[in-house]
Protein backbone atom coordinates (compact mmCIF):
# COMPACT_ATOMS: atom_id res chain seq x y z
CA UNK A 1 0.00 0.00 0.00
CA UNK A 2 1.07 3.68 -0.80
CA UNK A 3 0.31 6.27 1.49
CA UNK A 4 -1.12 9.91 0.41
CA UNK A 5 -1.52 12.36 2.48
CA UNK A 6 -5.15 13.48 3.30
CA UNK A 7 -4.04 16.91 3.61
CA UNK A 8 -2.08 16.92 0.12
CA UNK A 9 -5.05 15.55 -1.29
CA UNK A 10 -7.17 18.60 0.15
CA UNK A 11 -4.55 21.44 -0.72
CA UNK A 12 -4.33 20.24 -4.61
CA UNK A 13 -7.45 19.62 -4.50
CA UNK A 14 -7.77 23.78 -3.80
CA UNK A 15 -4.88 24.47 -6.09
CA UNK A 16 -7.23 22.50 -9.28
CA UNK A 17 -10.28 24.63 -8.20
CA UNK A 18 -8.92 27.80 -8.58
CA UNK A 19 -6.43 27.15 -11.43
CA UNK A 20 -9.36 25.62 -13.52
CA UNK A 21 -11.36 28.95 -13.12
CA UNK A 22 -8.57 31.18 -13.81
CA UNK A 23 -6.83 29.09 -16.75
CA UNK A 24 -8.25 28.25 -19.97
CA UNK A 25 -6.32 25.26 -21.63
CA UNK A 26 -4.62 26.06 -25.06
CA UNK A 27 -6.19 24.04 -26.85
CA UNK A 28 -9.74 25.87 -26.09
CA UNK A 29 -7.52 28.56 -26.75
CA UNK A 30 -6.01 27.35 -30.01
CA UNK A 31 -9.57 26.66 -31.74
CA UNK A 32 -11.08 29.80 -30.60
CA UNK A 33 -8.56 31.43 -32.76
CA UNK A 34 -8.30 29.22 -35.59
CA UNK A 35 -12.27 29.94 -35.91
CA UNK A 36 -11.35 33.88 -35.08
CA UNK A 37 -9.25 33.10 -38.79
CA UNK A 38 -12.57 31.88 -40.57
CA UNK A 39 -15.49 33.11 -38.66
CA UNK A 40 -17.76 34.90 -41.31
CA UNK A 41 -20.16 36.86 -39.52
CA UNK A 42 -18.25 40.26 -37.81
CA UNK A 43 -20.69 39.95 -34.81
CA UNK A 44 -18.90 36.42 -34.34
CA UNK A 45 -15.30 37.64 -34.80
CA UNK A 46 -15.90 40.35 -32.57
CA UNK A 47 -17.55 37.66 -29.84
CA UNK A 48 -14.62 35.37 -30.45
CA UNK A 49 -12.28 38.29 -29.77
CA UNK A 50 -13.72 38.97 -27.27
CA UNK A 51 -13.47 35.44 -25.71
CA UNK A 52 -10.23 34.85 -26.60
CA UNK A 53 -9.06 38.15 -24.29
CA UNK A 54 -10.78 37.10 -21.48
CA UNK A 55 -8.85 34.39 -20.98
CA UNK A 56 -5.59 36.48 -20.80
CA UNK A 57 -7.24 38.67 -18.41
CA UNK A 58 -8.97 35.92 -16.33
CA UNK A 59 -4.98 34.66 -16.31
CA UNK A 60 -3.50 37.49 -14.76
CA UNK A 61 -5.53 35.54 -11.11
CA UNK A 62 -7.81 38.52 -10.57
CA UNK A 63 -11.31 37.91 -12.38
CA UNK A 64 -12.72 34.19 -12.80
CA UNK A 65 -13.20 33.17 -16.69
CA UNK A 66 -16.92 33.35 -16.04
CA UNK A 67 -19.00 34.71 -13.19
CA UNK A 68 -20.57 31.13 -12.98
CA UNK A 69 -17.74 29.19 -11.55
CA UNK A 70 -19.90 26.02 -11.61
CA UNK A 71 -20.81 23.06 -10.07
CA UNK A 72 -17.23 21.20 -8.83
CA UNK A 73 -17.50 17.75 -10.71
CA UNK A 74 -14.10 15.49 -10.25
CA UNK A 75 -13.57 12.42 -12.24
CA UNK A 76 -11.01 10.61 -9.76
CA UNK A 77 -8.94 7.49 -10.93
CA UNK A 78 -7.88 5.98 -7.54
CA UNK A 79 -4.78 3.36 -7.99
CA UNK A 80 -6.27 -0.14 -6.23
CA UNK A 81 -2.48 -0.02 -4.26
CA UNK A 82 -3.11 3.68 -2.65
CA UNK A 83 -4.77 4.48 0.96
CA UNK A 84 -5.43 7.80 2.11
CA UNK A 85 -4.04 8.46 5.12
CA UNK A 86 -5.86 10.67 7.62
CA UNK A 87 -9.25 10.92 6.15
CA UNK A 88 -11.31 9.77 3.57
CA UNK A 89 -11.07 10.71 -0.59
CA UNK A 90 -14.50 11.94 -0.64
CA UNK A 91 -14.42 14.12 2.18
CA UNK A 92 -10.63 15.68 1.18
CA UNK A 93 -12.09 16.47 -2.21
CA UNK A 94 -14.85 18.24 -0.75
CA UNK A 95 -12.65 20.06 1.76
CA UNK A 96 -10.49 21.28 -0.97
CA UNK A 97 -13.75 22.90 -2.70
CA UNK A 98 -14.47 24.25 0.56
CA UNK A 99 -10.88 26.29 0.33
CA UNK A 100 -10.21 26.72 -3.81
CA UNK A 101 -13.75 28.17 -4.15
CA UNK A 102 -13.49 30.43 -0.66
CA UNK A 103 -9.52 31.62 -1.71
CA UNK A 104 -10.00 32.00 -4.82
CA UNK A 105 -12.69 34.39 -4.90
CA UNK A 106 -15.35 31.69 -7.22
CA UNK A 107 -19.10 31.84 -7.27
CA UNK A 108 -20.54 29.57 -4.50
CA UNK A 109 -23.36 28.13 -6.59
CA UNK A 110 -24.78 24.94 -5.09
CA UNK A 111 -28.27 24.94 -3.07
CA UNK A 112 -28.39 21.89 -0.43
CA UNK A 113 -31.78 20.62 -2.20
CA UNK A 114 -32.79 20.96 -5.16
CA UNK A 115 -36.60 22.15 -4.38
CA UNK A 116 -35.83 23.77 -0.82
CA UNK A 117 -33.07 25.73 -2.31
CA UNK A 118 -30.94 27.41 -0.21
CA UNK A 119 -27.74 28.29 -0.82
CA UNK A 120 -24.79 25.94 0.66
CA UNK A 121 -22.51 29.21 0.66
CA UNK A 122 -19.01 27.07 0.25
CA UNK A 123 -19.72 25.11 -3.21
CA UNK A 124 -20.26 22.17 -1.82
CA UNK A 125 -20.86 18.57 -2.14
CA UNK A 126 -18.58 18.25 -5.43
CA UNK A 127 -20.12 15.52 -7.85
CA UNK A 128 -17.12 12.56 -7.53
CA UNK A 129 -16.99 9.88 -10.30
CA UNK A 130 -13.91 7.37 -8.75
CA UNK A 131 -12.98 4.60 -10.34
CA UNK A 132 -10.39 1.95 -9.34
CA UNK A 133 -7.65 1.44 -11.62
CA UNK A 134 -4.83 -0.96 -11.19
CA UNK A 135 -1.56 0.94 -9.89
CA UNK A 136 -0.42 3.20 -6.65
CA UNK A 137 -0.87 6.41 -8.12
CA UNK A 138 -4.19 9.06 -8.20
CA UNK A 139 -5.22 10.88 -10.58
CA UNK A 140 -8.04 13.99 -9.87
CA UNK A 141 -9.68 15.82 -12.66
CA UNK A 142 -11.99 18.97 -11.76
CA UNK A 143 -14.38 20.11 -14.36
CA UNK A 144 -16.17 22.72 -13.12
CA UNK A 145 -19.32 22.86 -14.85
CA UNK A 146 -21.39 25.64 -15.32
CA UNK A 147 -25.38 26.01 -15.27
CA UNK A 148 -26.18 27.91 -18.75
CA UNK A 149 -24.45 25.15 -20.78
CA UNK A 150 -25.35 21.86 -17.98
CA UNK A 151 -29.13 22.96 -18.52
CA UNK A 152 -29.23 22.26 -22.59
CA UNK A 153 -28.32 18.57 -21.86
CA UNK A 154 -30.22 15.65 -22.87
CA UNK A 155 -30.58 11.38 -22.77
CA UNK A 156 -32.52 9.78 -25.44
CA UNK A 157 -33.13 5.80 -24.84
CA UNK A 158 -33.40 5.71 -29.17
CA UNK A 159 -34.16 1.78 -30.52
CA UNK A 160 -31.71 -0.01 -32.75
CA UNK A 161 -33.20 0.34 -35.70
CA UNK A 162 -32.83 4.02 -35.01
CA UNK A 163 -28.68 3.20 -35.42
CA UNK A 164 -26.39 5.92 -36.80
CA UNK A 165 -28.75 8.43 -38.63
CA UNK A 166 -31.17 8.52 -35.68
CA UNK A 167 -28.14 9.77 -33.21
CA UNK A 168 -26.82 12.00 -35.87
CA UNK A 169 -30.10 13.00 -35.93
CA UNK A 170 -30.56 13.73 -32.13
CA UNK A 171 -27.60 15.44 -31.68
CA UNK A 172 -27.92 18.06 -34.45
CA UNK A 173 -31.85 18.61 -32.86
CA UNK A 174 -30.62 19.22 -29.66
CA UNK A 175 -27.48 21.84 -30.40
CA UNK A 176 -29.54 23.35 -32.70
CA UNK A 177 -32.91 23.89 -30.11
CA UNK A 178 -30.10 25.10 -27.64
CA UNK A 179 -29.52 28.34 -29.94
CA UNK A 180 -27.34 30.98 -27.79
CA UNK A 181 -28.26 29.98 -24.52
CA UNK A 182 -25.01 27.43 -23.28
CA UNK A 183 -23.02 30.60 -25.04
CA UNK A 184 -22.07 28.99 -27.93
CA UNK A 185 -19.54 27.95 -29.35
CA UNK A 186 -19.42 24.89 -27.57
CA UNK A 187 -17.95 21.60 -26.97
CA UNK A 188 -20.51 19.04 -27.76
CA UNK A 189 -20.20 15.71 -25.65
CA UNK A 190 -21.71 12.72 -26.64
CA UNK A 191 -22.48 9.03 -25.11
CA UNK A 192 -24.10 6.54 -26.91
CA UNK A 193 -24.28 2.80 -25.62
CA UNK A 194 -24.73 1.62 -22.32
CA UNK A 195 -27.14 2.19 -19.92
CA UNK A 196 -29.32 5.34 -19.10
CA UNK A 197 -27.03 6.44 -16.73
CA UNK A 198 -23.96 4.95 -17.90
CA UNK A 199 -24.22 7.17 -21.18
CA UNK A 200 -24.84 10.66 -19.51
CA UNK A 201 -21.33 9.56 -17.91
CA UNK A 202 -19.72 9.21 -21.13
CA UNK A 203 -20.88 12.28 -22.52
CA UNK A 204 -19.50 14.28 -19.39
CA UNK A 205 -16.32 12.20 -19.75
CA UNK A 206 -15.89 12.99 -23.55
CA UNK A 207 -15.56 16.79 -22.57
CA UNK A 208 -12.41 15.92 -20.67
CA UNK A 209 -10.28 15.24 -24.14
CA UNK A 210 -8.65 18.11 -25.42
CA UNK A 211 -10.60 20.17 -28.01
CA UNK A 212 -9.24 18.81 -31.32
CA UNK A 213 -8.53 15.06 -30.60
CA UNK A 214 -10.05 12.46 -31.79
CA UNK A 215 -11.94 9.04 -30.96
CA UNK A 216 -9.17 6.64 -31.23
CA UNK A 217 -11.94 4.17 -33.67
CA UNK A 218 -12.08 5.70 -36.91
CA UNK A 219 -15.57 5.11 -37.20
CA UNK A 220 -16.73 7.65 -34.67
CA UNK A 221 -13.39 9.67 -35.37
CA UNK A 222 -15.49 10.30 -39.20
CA UNK A 223 -18.65 10.84 -36.94
CA UNK A 224 -17.53 13.32 -34.68
CA UNK A 225 -16.25 15.25 -37.66
CA UNK A 226 -19.25 14.93 -40.02
CA UNK A 227 -21.46 15.90 -36.93
CA UNK A 228 -18.85 19.00 -35.81
CA UNK A 229 -19.44 20.16 -39.68
CA UNK A 230 -23.80 19.53 -39.53
CA UNK A 231 -23.53 21.54 -36.62
CA UNK A 232 -21.43 24.59 -37.45
CA UNK A 233 -24.05 24.73 -40.62
CA UNK A 234 -26.90 25.60 -38.47
CA UNK A 235 -25.63 28.90 -38.29
CA UNK A 236 -26.09 29.60 -34.79
CA UNK A 237 -22.80 30.98 -34.20
CA UNK A 238 -21.02 32.99 -31.47
CA UNK A 239 -23.51 33.50 -28.24
CA UNK A 240 -26.30 32.46 -30.97
CA UNK A 241 -26.58 35.86 -33.27
CA UNK A 242 -25.61 34.00 -36.23
CA UNK A 243 -22.16 32.77 -37.57
CA UNK A 244 -20.40 29.83 -37.90
CA UNK A 245 -18.77 28.88 -34.92
CA UNK A 246 -21.49 26.50 -33.41
CA UNK A 247 -19.32 24.23 -31.63
CA UNK A 248 -15.51 24.18 -31.52
CA UNK A 249 -15.68 20.36 -31.37
CA UNK A 250 -17.71 16.94 -30.80
CA UNK A 251 -16.16 14.47 -28.68
CA UNK A 252 -18.36 10.76 -28.88
CA UNK A 253 -17.61 8.38 -26.38
CA UNK A 254 -19.34 4.91 -27.18
CA UNK A 255 -19.63 1.34 -24.56
CA UNK A 256 -21.05 -1.57 -24.99
CA UNK A 257 -24.84 -1.65 -24.70
CA UNK A 258 -27.95 -4.52 -24.62
CA UNK A 259 -28.94 -6.03 -28.12
CA UNK A 260 -32.52 -4.19 -26.81
CA UNK A 261 -31.04 -0.62 -26.52
CA UNK A 262 -29.78 2.36 -28.16
CA UNK A 263 -29.02 5.02 -25.55
CA UNK A 264 -28.02 8.25 -26.47
CA UNK A 265 -26.83 11.32 -24.70
CA UNK A 266 -25.74 15.16 -25.27
CA UNK A 267 -23.72 16.94 -23.11
CA UNK A 268 -22.90 20.52 -24.09
CA UNK A 269 -20.14 22.18 -22.86
CA UNK A 270 -20.08 26.21 -23.58
CA UNK A 271 -16.38 27.76 -23.98
CA UNK A 272 -15.62 28.28 -20.95
CA UNK A 273 -14.55 24.56 -20.94
CA UNK A 274 -12.48 24.22 -17.68
CA UNK A 275 -10.85 21.16 -16.53
CA UNK A 276 -7.15 20.94 -14.31
CA UNK A 277 -6.15 17.81 -13.06
CA UNK A 278 -3.08 16.60 -10.67
CA UNK A 279 -1.35 13.15 -9.53
CA UNK A 280 -0.13 12.15 -6.73
CA UNK B 1 -21.90 46.19 -39.28
CA UNK B 2 -21.21 49.75 -38.87
CA UNK B 3 -18.40 51.15 -36.60
CA UNK B 4 -18.65 50.98 -33.26
CA UNK B 5 -21.93 52.89 -31.71
CA UNK B 6 -20.52 54.71 -28.23
CA UNK B 7 -23.81 55.19 -26.14
CA UNK B 8 -23.69 57.10 -22.71
CA UNK B 9 -26.36 56.48 -19.96
CA UNK B 10 -28.49 57.45 -19.27
CA UNK B 11 -29.97 56.84 -22.58
CA UNK B 12 -32.61 59.16 -24.86
CA UNK B 13 -34.77 58.45 -27.93
CA UNK B 14 -31.81 59.97 -30.20
CA UNK B 15 -29.39 56.98 -29.03
CA UNK B 16 -31.39 54.34 -28.83
CA UNK B 17 -32.57 55.10 -32.25
CA UNK B 18 -29.12 54.59 -33.74
CA UNK B 19 -28.63 51.11 -32.48
CA UNK B 20 -29.56 48.47 -34.85
CA UNK B 21 -29.74 44.74 -34.37
CA UNK B 22 -26.02 43.93 -35.09
CA UNK B 23 -24.32 46.77 -34.30
CA UNK B 24 -21.86 46.69 -31.67
CA UNK B 25 -21.57 49.57 -28.75
CA UNK B 26 -19.45 50.37 -25.94
CA UNK B 27 -21.83 51.96 -22.91
CA UNK B 28 -20.28 54.45 -20.45
CA UNK B 29 -22.11 55.77 -17.26
CA UNK B 30 -24.20 54.53 -15.06
CA UNK B 31 -26.50 51.05 -15.42
CA UNK B 32 -28.38 49.36 -12.69
CA UNK B 33 -28.55 45.53 -12.15
CA UNK B 34 -31.52 43.64 -11.36
CA UNK B 35 -32.29 39.62 -11.38
CA UNK B 36 -35.29 38.20 -10.89
CA UNK B 37 -36.25 38.75 -7.39
CA UNK B 38 -35.78 42.56 -7.81
CA UNK B 39 -38.17 42.53 -10.98
CA UNK B 40 -40.51 41.56 -9.21
CA UNK B 41 -41.14 43.92 -6.57
CA UNK B 42 -40.18 47.00 -8.54
CA UNK B 43 -43.57 45.27 -10.98
CA UNK B 44 -45.28 45.35 -7.76
CA UNK B 45 -44.87 48.68 -7.42
CA UNK B 46 -45.81 49.67 -10.41
CA UNK B 47 -48.54 47.76 -10.31
CA UNK B 48 -49.67 49.17 -7.05
CA UNK B 49 -48.81 52.84 -8.63
CA UNK B 50 -46.25 53.18 -5.99
CA UNK B 51 -42.89 55.52 -6.80
CA UNK B 52 -40.15 52.91 -7.43
CA UNK B 53 -37.05 53.05 -5.04
CA UNK B 54 -35.03 54.48 -8.24
CA UNK B 55 -35.65 56.66 -10.84
CA UNK B 56 -35.28 54.61 -14.00
CA UNK B 57 -35.98 57.16 -17.12
CA UNK B 58 -33.41 56.50 -19.31
CA UNK B 59 -31.54 53.70 -17.70
CA UNK B 60 -29.81 50.22 -18.98
CA UNK B 61 -30.67 47.43 -16.40
CA UNK B 62 -28.06 44.53 -16.53
CA UNK B 63 -28.98 41.10 -15.60
CA UNK B 64 -25.93 39.68 -13.87
CA UNK B 65 -25.02 37.33 -10.85
CA UNK B 66 -21.16 38.04 -10.33
CA UNK B 67 -18.76 36.33 -8.32
CA UNK B 68 -17.05 37.75 -5.16
CA UNK B 69 -15.54 40.53 -4.87
CA UNK B 70 -11.64 40.97 -4.19
CA UNK B 71 -10.54 43.74 -2.07
CA UNK B 72 -9.25 46.56 -3.77
CA UNK B 73 -11.50 45.83 -6.71
CA UNK B 74 -14.99 47.46 -8.25
CA UNK B 75 -16.65 43.96 -8.43
CA UNK B 76 -15.75 40.31 -9.30
CA UNK B 77 -16.25 38.63 -12.43
CA UNK B 78 -19.13 40.27 -14.11
CA UNK B 79 -20.82 38.65 -17.11
CA UNK B 80 -24.47 38.29 -18.15
CA UNK B 81 -27.33 35.88 -17.26
CA UNK B 82 -29.95 34.49 -19.61
CA UNK B 83 -32.53 37.16 -20.07
CA UNK B 84 -35.96 35.40 -20.86
CA UNK B 85 -36.69 34.92 -17.32
CA UNK B 86 -36.98 38.58 -17.24
CA UNK B 87 -39.31 38.29 -20.22
CA UNK B 88 -42.57 38.87 -17.88
CA UNK B 89 -41.47 41.58 -16.19
CA UNK B 90 -39.30 43.42 -18.79
CA UNK B 91 -42.41 45.30 -21.14
CA UNK B 92 -43.23 46.97 -17.39
CA UNK B 93 -39.95 48.39 -17.08
CA UNK B 94 -39.88 50.03 -20.33
CA UNK B 95 -43.20 51.48 -19.64
CA UNK B 96 -41.65 52.98 -16.09
CA UNK B 97 -39.15 54.67 -18.38
CA UNK B 98 -36.24 52.77 -18.64
CA UNK B 99 -34.40 52.53 -22.15
CA UNK B 100 -33.46 48.79 -22.46
CA UNK B 101 -31.62 46.18 -20.62
CA UNK B 102 -28.89 44.08 -21.32
CA UNK B 103 -28.41 40.13 -21.07
CA UNK B 104 -27.49 37.09 -22.79
CA UNK B 105 -29.74 35.23 -24.97
CA UNK B 106 -32.95 36.16 -27.33
CA UNK B 107 -35.90 37.76 -25.59
CA UNK B 108 -39.59 37.21 -26.32
CA UNK B 109 -41.83 39.02 -28.47
CA UNK B 110 -43.75 40.73 -25.62
CA UNK B 111 -40.33 41.86 -24.76
CA UNK B 112 -39.33 42.98 -28.45
CA UNK B 113 -43.03 44.57 -29.16
CA UNK B 114 -42.48 46.74 -26.10
CA UNK B 115 -38.98 47.90 -27.38
CA UNK B 116 -40.67 49.31 -30.26
CA UNK B 117 -43.98 50.83 -28.66
CA UNK B 118 -41.01 52.68 -26.12
CA UNK B 119 -37.87 53.12 -27.96
CA UNK B 120 -36.10 50.70 -25.91
CA UNK B 121 -32.98 48.49 -27.28
CA UNK B 122 -32.03 44.83 -26.06
CA UNK B 123 -28.02 44.17 -25.67
CA UNK B 124 -26.38 41.37 -25.47
CA UNK B 125 -22.96 41.11 -23.55
CA UNK B 126 -21.13 37.89 -24.60
CA UNK B 127 -21.75 35.49 -21.88
CA UNK B 128 -18.29 33.85 -20.64
CA UNK B 129 -16.46 37.08 -21.27
CA UNK B 130 -16.82 37.93 -17.76
CA UNK B 131 -13.15 38.71 -16.84
CA UNK B 132 -13.60 41.35 -19.77
CA UNK B 133 -16.72 42.30 -18.72
CA UNK B 134 -15.25 43.10 -15.30
CA UNK B 135 -12.78 45.45 -16.02
CA UNK B 136 -14.90 47.59 -17.68
CA UNK B 137 -16.94 48.44 -14.22
CA UNK B 138 -15.27 50.82 -12.60
CA UNK B 139 -17.27 51.30 -9.54
CA UNK B 140 -20.54 49.48 -7.89
CA UNK B 141 -22.97 50.51 -4.95
CA UNK B 142 -25.93 48.81 -3.90
CA UNK B 143 -28.60 51.21 -4.00
CA UNK B 144 -32.23 49.41 -3.27
CA UNK B 145 -33.45 45.80 -1.82
CA UNK B 146 -30.01 45.42 0.16
CA UNK B 147 -31.95 42.47 1.75
CA UNK B 148 -32.05 40.28 -1.36
CA UNK B 149 -28.03 39.92 -1.26
CA UNK B 150 -26.89 39.03 -4.34
CA UNK B 151 -29.96 39.75 -6.34
CA UNK B 152 -29.95 43.04 -4.70
CA UNK B 153 -30.42 46.70 -7.10
CA UNK B 154 -26.83 48.05 -7.89
CA UNK B 155 -25.72 50.84 -9.56
CA UNK B 156 -22.58 50.13 -11.86
CA UNK B 157 -20.35 52.92 -13.24
CA UNK B 158 -18.93 51.54 -16.58
CA UNK B 159 -16.69 52.72 -18.99
CA UNK B 160 -16.75 51.77 -22.71
CA UNK B 161 -18.92 48.41 -21.45
CA UNK B 162 -18.93 46.01 -24.82
CA UNK B 163 -22.55 44.76 -25.82
CA UNK B 164 -24.18 44.36 -29.11
CA UNK B 165 -27.43 45.19 -30.36
CA UNK B 166 -29.35 42.26 -30.49
CA UNK B 167 -33.09 43.29 -30.44
CA UNK B 168 -33.37 47.11 -31.65
CA UNK B 169 -36.51 49.46 -31.33
CA UNK B 170 -37.23 48.75 -35.12
CA UNK B 171 -38.27 45.08 -34.76
CA UNK B 172 -34.83 43.79 -35.84
CA UNK B 173 -33.94 40.92 -33.98
CA UNK B 174 -30.37 39.58 -34.36
CA UNK B 175 -30.67 35.83 -33.30
CA UNK B 176 -33.43 35.40 -35.89
CA UNK B 177 -31.55 37.41 -38.60
CA UNK B 178 -27.92 35.98 -37.69
CA UNK B 179 -29.18 32.21 -38.25
CA UNK B 180 -31.08 32.81 -41.39
CA UNK B 181 -28.11 34.95 -43.33
CA UNK B 182 -25.36 31.81 -41.86
CA UNK B 183 -27.38 28.82 -41.98
CA UNK B 184 -25.79 26.22 -44.38
CA UNK B 185 -28.77 23.53 -45.31
CA UNK B 186 -27.82 20.04 -46.60
S1 LIG C 1 -22.80 28.72 -20.02
FE1 LIG C 1 -20.59 28.77 -19.51
S2 LIG C 1 -19.81 30.71 -20.34
FE2 LIG C 1 -22.06 30.85 -20.26
S3 LIG C 1 -22.50 31.83 -18.31
FE3 LIG C 1 -22.60 29.61 -17.97
S4 LIG C 1 -20.52 28.99 -17.33
FE4 LIG C 1 -20.38 31.05 -18.18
Amino acid sequence: MREINYNDLVANVAKICIDANYNLGQDVIDALQKHLATEESPTGKAILQQIIENAAIAREGVFPLCQDTGFAVFFVNLGQEVHIKGGSLNDAIAEGVRKGYGDGFLRKSIVADPLRRVNTKDNTPPIIWTEIVPGDKLNVTIAPKGGGSENMSEVAMLTPADGAEGVKKFVVDKVSRAGGNPCPPVIVGVGIGGTFEKVAWLAKKSLLRPVGSRNPDQFYADMELELLDKINKLGIGPQGLGGRTTALDVHIEAYPCHIASLPASVNIQCHSARHKSFEL
Amino acid sequence: MAEIIKLTTPLDDSQVKKCRAGDNVLITGPIYTARDAAHKKLVDLLDAGKPLPVDLTGHLIYYVGPSPTRPGQAIGSAGPTTSYRMDPYAPKILQAGSKGMIGKGEMGKGVADALQKYTGVYLTSVGGAAALIAKSIKSSKVVAYEELGAEAIVLLMVENFPAIVSQDCYGGNSFVEGLKKYRING
